[in-house]
């Protein structure tokens, strides 16, 4: 909403620099984004009148003016504008006039004597049109200072104004909440009524009362439709944004930009018959002022005559009957329609309307019939013609009830002190009306305040009027129970702290990706689809961390990073329930290059699978992971393992599938786990086992065995057959090659042995030995190792 | 006796001799070896007349004494010297790099969010998430954003394809899961991720917010003012931080409020800076989170954590955060 302030101080008189005003505005609720003065700052520039042009004896794009300025004197101007024509009537700038950055003074350009300026719009500040002169109307009068001229002392507040404020979508609705705030008294025009001089009227129906409660209608037949819209008010609508197009349309713009009504004007030679205010039919189609095409959907509201709808109700007016400059007979309408009835049809139709801009928010339910008034008088005074009597329609208006507002309830919920005597006031300030006193006051909001219903609807009244800068800052007091903290668990911080530790560099990517990684990253072809995706790139959610992080890999590459270790910690959307089932959360990290940076004390050795797996059981904690061999979209088919925990999939470790390192042109495989973080931060308080202070006991095993048997799960045999004194059993090497027959490897594992309470004897630490040994032989037809 | 002393100086000059370990042990059997010089006396002690045996006895022991004192002395200080050079060659020029992982770190707005969790924790706070593909109800509905309603375009939203399921569009519906589920008094925060379909250079389709909910008997507007005032003097680390409020409009807050800090004061010239939005729950949220607006009141406000992360760290750029490009991700290490 554009806001002259000029018009401002005629409904409120105030002496109020702008700053101020727009100060006590943003503090009011009503925040002013931008302070626009219309016009720069300059002086001493005046309404002319071009006489004649002559060509300039020595220059080719400057003419020789003879100018009127109502100096009493005839000056020459030299003058470098394409457009400058005898007869014209333009602003020029005397000597002596002073301009932003420079003043205007005698001069001879390439030998001519100059004794002013004449402007084009740029100079005046007006917009940067500098392609030629500003020229005036034919009438404007010569000598007159053009500031006055053309109401150049004025500025423009751009509000931002919320969608609760319905009733600050006009002048007076700015006017009546500013003088609140202020504490002055607003001068609203009075209503007065057009008195018919003809009988003409047309009869109207409220088929539905719900959507449309209170209709006014009225017939001005004889009126001239291309007489001039007046300067004062197409200057007001052109500084509220709005085009001045004809004087019809500027009058129902200017009354709905003064009074927040918005108003159609019909060609009434072409309606037939009386008008019915009803929901569209089924079948029926209207087409819309801006040839657009409504189809029957059934909750449009029609303005319907005897041949169907002619306009949208609340939103647009149709084609076939909208005012042209042929029109000599109108019928206005001024009515109120509910916020439900036109809320989301702009969006529904894919138009803009300002008309429907206001109903939805609420326009006042009882200014339909002054604006009506004004209307008509304003179309009297600039067309001509002859006004019928006003027919007004009425569907059972809903009063508005009063509230209850307890000072009390004000205080205790604002935090200080307001005296009863405040509250009482700042209400009726907003004209509310305000019944009973003491502990509890019945207030009854105007009729134009939609957002007003409950008491927290008032507290916020008052503290508005008292003014938010009031609110003190105390220190809160409120009970402190302790928060629950469980020992053990992680937070997310603690899980990033972790992953930061082991050298990772967090990232964060966007939730949604491309439906072509999920295909290669999830092997997803049914990912959640975005409806309305920013870009065909981003258009459905991501399954997987893993695309983001390869992603985030290349993009560090192309920047001269050839060595990358990243991780990120993001929910995945794997359906669109709630749950952390269907929206885990996971973390995702990659190693992409050497194992380590590169340095002078390690011999460099590219990061692979086994390094991605001993940094996730690193992170993991006291959570128990198991692996086994697996597959998953993204990886080496060879080298990837599932990750479980209770024997539930809950990630996976891995080496980038070659097929994705060539397709994304990487020079090498990245290795990369990602798992649920709910696993990894879960964690419980430990119990003191007691320490054995026996000697322990180590004795080294080597085998063959097949190939093919996975270390883990002859390492989860033992483990699971070992008696309690074998502490640990774990692999120690791994060999095949010279020495060792095709299709079998070695393997060593180291066996320590601790009873609790005595020293083990030799003989039982071989009768434990010969039992693995035993194992095996007879699981994994394993041989000794000689 | 004469004969005693030079044998003690002949060893002290042959052990001085020594070089190394071997020569040491040589040299001592030409004193204390079988046939050594001293060994030889006591051998011809029997040849001596009984009443001098023991005077010349104890004077080739004495002798012997002080040969093996030298000897031990000499041993010593070979050892010494080894252990030295031995020492002196094992020498490093310690001035190398140490062996090392590469340094990992987080995302400024990692960190900024662990730094408000920690302010907020002190004060009896605790953290809440909830999904970030929402339903229209705790998106909107609850919050009192109704079908249609003007508000629910003050946020534009992603929907999802074929399903009236959103992208939460901020941090507010997590309120009410977390009313649903806990009784007063309330604490809590909730930081996360937020979707609006909006994308420039001061505007990201995906950014952070962290909403904070306190319901609990007597809960005011001024004790939100007070939160955020000790809270934005805490994080900034300034103390010369102050709040300023203005009415402001949001479904389900009642009053409403803009939350402006002041940052910067020239004289009368006063800077503001938006940090978020906030108000006294409305009595309707409060219901819908099965609480008794009667009993119950409470404050919320959502903040922008990017916004506060580049204030925070000078960041003039909001999409630097979502680049992660390592050279501007290693400042924050």
């Amino acid at each position: 909403m554009k806001v002259s302030v000029a018009w401002l101080r005629e409904l409120v008189a105030t002496d109020l620099p702008v700053e101020r005003i727009a100060h006590i505005l943003t503090m009011g609720g009503l925040e002013v984004e931008e302070v626009t003065p219309v016009a720069g700052a300059f002086t001493g520039i005046v309404v002319a009148h071009v006489k004649s042009v002559a060509p300039h004896p020595n220059a080719d794009k400057l003419r020789v003016a003879e100018v009127d300025a109502g100096t009493g004197e005839t000056l020459q101007i030299v003058c470098g504008a394409p457009n400058v024509a005898a007869g014209q009537k333009v602003p020029c700038a005397l000597v002596g006039a002073k301009l932003p950055g420079f003043d205007i003074k005698k001069a001879k350009l390439r030998g001519i004597e100059s004794n002013g300026m004449l402007c084009s719009a740029r100079e005046l500040g007006l917009s940067d049109d500098h392609a030629g002169l500003l020229v005036l109307p034919d009438d404007a009068p010569v000598g007159k200072d053009i500031r006055e001229y053309l109401g150049l002392d004025d500025t423009i507040l751009t509000l931002k104004l919320t969608p609760n404020r319905g009733d600050c979508l006009s002048m007076f609705g700015i006017a009546r909440d500013f003088a609140a705030l202020a504490g002055l008294p607003a001068k609203l025009m009075p209503e007065t009524e057009v008195a018919a001089t003809i009988e003409d009227s047309r009869p109207v129906r409220l088929s539905a009362p719900e959507a449309c409660p209170h209709y006014c209608g009225r017939v001005i037949r004889g009126l001239d439709a291309r007489a001039r819209t007046p300067d004062w008010m197409a200057r007001r609508l052109e500084r509220a944004g709005l085009r001045p197009k004809s004087p019809l349309v500027d009058i129902t713009n200017f009354v709905m930009l003064e009074r927040g009504q918005p108003m159609h004007a019909f060609d009434e030679a072409k309606l037939k018959g009386g008008i019915d205010v009803r929901w569209m039919a089924p079948g029926e189609q209207l087409q819309l002022l801006n040839d657009q095409w409504a189809e029957s959907i059934p909750n449009l509201l029609a303005i319907a005559d005897e041949s169907g709808p002619v306009a949208l109700g609340g939103v647009m007016g149709g084609a076939g009957t909208m005012v042209t400059e042929a029109t000599t007979d109108v019928f206005f309408e001024a009515a109120y329609f509910t916020p439900e009835a036109v809320q989301g049809r702009t969006k529904q139709l894919q138009l803009a309307s300002d008309a429907a801009y206001r109903f939805e928010r609420g326009i006042d339910p009882q200014g339909s019939r002054a604006a009506l008034e004004r209307a008509t008088q304003l179309t009297l005074a600039i067309c001509g013609g002859r006004a019928g009597p006003v027919t007004q329609a009425q569907g059972g208006m809903i009063g508005r009830a009063s509230v209850r507002v307890r000072p009390a309830r004000v205080r205790s919920l604002l935090g200080y002190d307001i005296p009863d005597a405040f509250v009482r006031e700042s209400l009726e300030r907003l004209a509310c009306r305000v019944e009973g006193a003491g502990d509890a006051l019945e207030v009854t909001p105007p009729s134009w305040r939609h957002d007003l219903s409950i008491e927290e609807d008032f507290v916020e009244e008052v503290a508005r009027i008292h003014g938010y800068e009031h609110v003190p800052a105390d220190a809160p007091r409120s009970s402190v129970p302790m928060l629950e903290v469980v020992e053990g668990a992680r937070s997310r911080f603690d899980l990033k702290l972790a992953c930061a530790d082991l050298g990772y560099q967090e990232v964060i990517n966007y939730s949604f990706v491309s439906s072509a990684w999920e295909e290669d990253f999830a092997g997803n072809g049914a990912p959640v689809r975005l409806a309305n995706p920013i870009a065909s790139t981003m258009d459905v959610m991501r399954t997987t961390l893993v695309g983001g992080i390869v992603q985030a890999v290349l993009a560090n590459l192309n920047r001269d990073e050839p060595r990358t270790r990243l991780f990120e910690i993001g929910r995945c959307f794997l359906a669109e329930g709630p749950s952390e089932a269907e929206q885990p959360e996971r973390l995702a990290a990659i190693t992409f290059g050497g194992r380590l940076p590169e340095q002078w004390g390690e011999s460099a050795r590219a990061a692979d699978f086994y390094d991605a797996k001993g940094d996730l059981e690193a992170i993991a904690g006291s959570a128990v992971l198991e692996f086994a061999s697996g597959a998953h979209p993204a990886c080496h088919p060879g080298r990837c393992a599932r990750v479980l925990s209770g024997g539930r999939d809950v990630g996976v470790v891995g080496e980038l599938h070659p097929r994705l390192q060539q397709k994304y042109d990487l020079p090498g495989a990245p290795v990369f786990f990602e798992i649920e973080t709910a696993v990894l931060l879960s964690g419980r308080a430990p119990r003191f086992s007691g320490v054995s202070r026996m000697p322990t006991v180590r004795r080294d095993l080597a085998v063959l065995v097949d190939e093919t048997v996975p270390a883990g799960r002859i390492l989860a045999t033992l483990r699971s057959a070992a008696p309690a004194c074998v502490r640990e059993i774990e692999v120690f090497d791994q060999y095949r090659g010279k020495g060792i027959e095709d299709g079998r490897k070695s393997l060593a594992f180291r066996v320590v042995m601790q009873d609790t309470d005595r020293t083990l004897t030799d003989a039982e630490v071989e009768e434990i030995v010969g039992s693995i040994r035993r194992l095996l032989t007879e699981q994994y037809k394993a041989q000794p190792r000689t | 006796m004469q004969e005693l002393d030079r044998i003690v100086a002949d060893a002290e000059v042959a052990f001085a001799a020594c070089a190394t370990a071997p020569d040491l042990e040589q040299a001592k059997a030409r004193f204390l070896g079988k046939a050594g010089a001293l060994t030889e006396l006591l051998k011809g002690l029997g040849k001596l007349p009984p009443e001098e045996k023991p005077r010349a006895g104890a004077a080739i022991n004495e002798a012997k004494t002080r040969v093996e004192v030298l000897l031990a002395g000499r041993r010593e200080a070979l050892l010494a010297a080894e252990l030295e050079s031995r020492l002196a060659a094992e020498s490093i020029d310690v001035t190398l790099p140490g062996r090392r992982q590469s340094a990992g770190g987080l995302h400024p707005i990692t960190r900024a969010q662990a730094h408000i969790e920690r302010l907020f924790a002190s004060m009896g706070f605790s953290v809440a998430d909830g999904p970030e593909i929402e339903n229209d109800f705790y998106n909107f509905t609850a919050l009192r954003m109704f079908p249609n309603h003007p508000s629910r375009s003050m946020q534009d939203t992603f929907y999802i394809a074929g399903s009236d399921k959103v992208l939460r569009t901020h941090t507010s519906p997590v309120q009410i899961r977390h009313m649903q589920s806990h009784t007063p008094p309330i604490r809590v925060i909730c930081p996360g991720r937020v979707y609006r379909v909006d994308h420039d250079a001061t505007h990201s389709p995906m950014f952070h917010q962290i909403e904070g909910l306190w319901v609990d008997e007597g809960i005011s507007l001024a004790d939100l003012k007070g939160t955020i005032t000790q809270f934005c003097r805490a994080f900034f680390e300034r103390e010369d931080i102050e709040i300023r409020f203005r009415p402001s409009y949001f479904p389900f807050v009642e009053p409403g409020v803009e939350i402006d800090m002041v940052w910067e004061r020239k004289g009368d010239e006063v800077k503001f800076l938006e940090i978020g939005g906030a108000g006294v729950v409305h009595p309707d949220v409060l219901r819908n989170g099965k609480i008794d607006p009667e009993r119950h009141s409470g404050f919320a406000f959502g903040m922008g954590l990017d916004r506060l992360a580049m204030l925070k760290y000078g960041v003039n750029d909001l999409r630097l955060f979502f680049e992660n490009d390592l050279k501007f991700l290693r400042q924050f290490r």
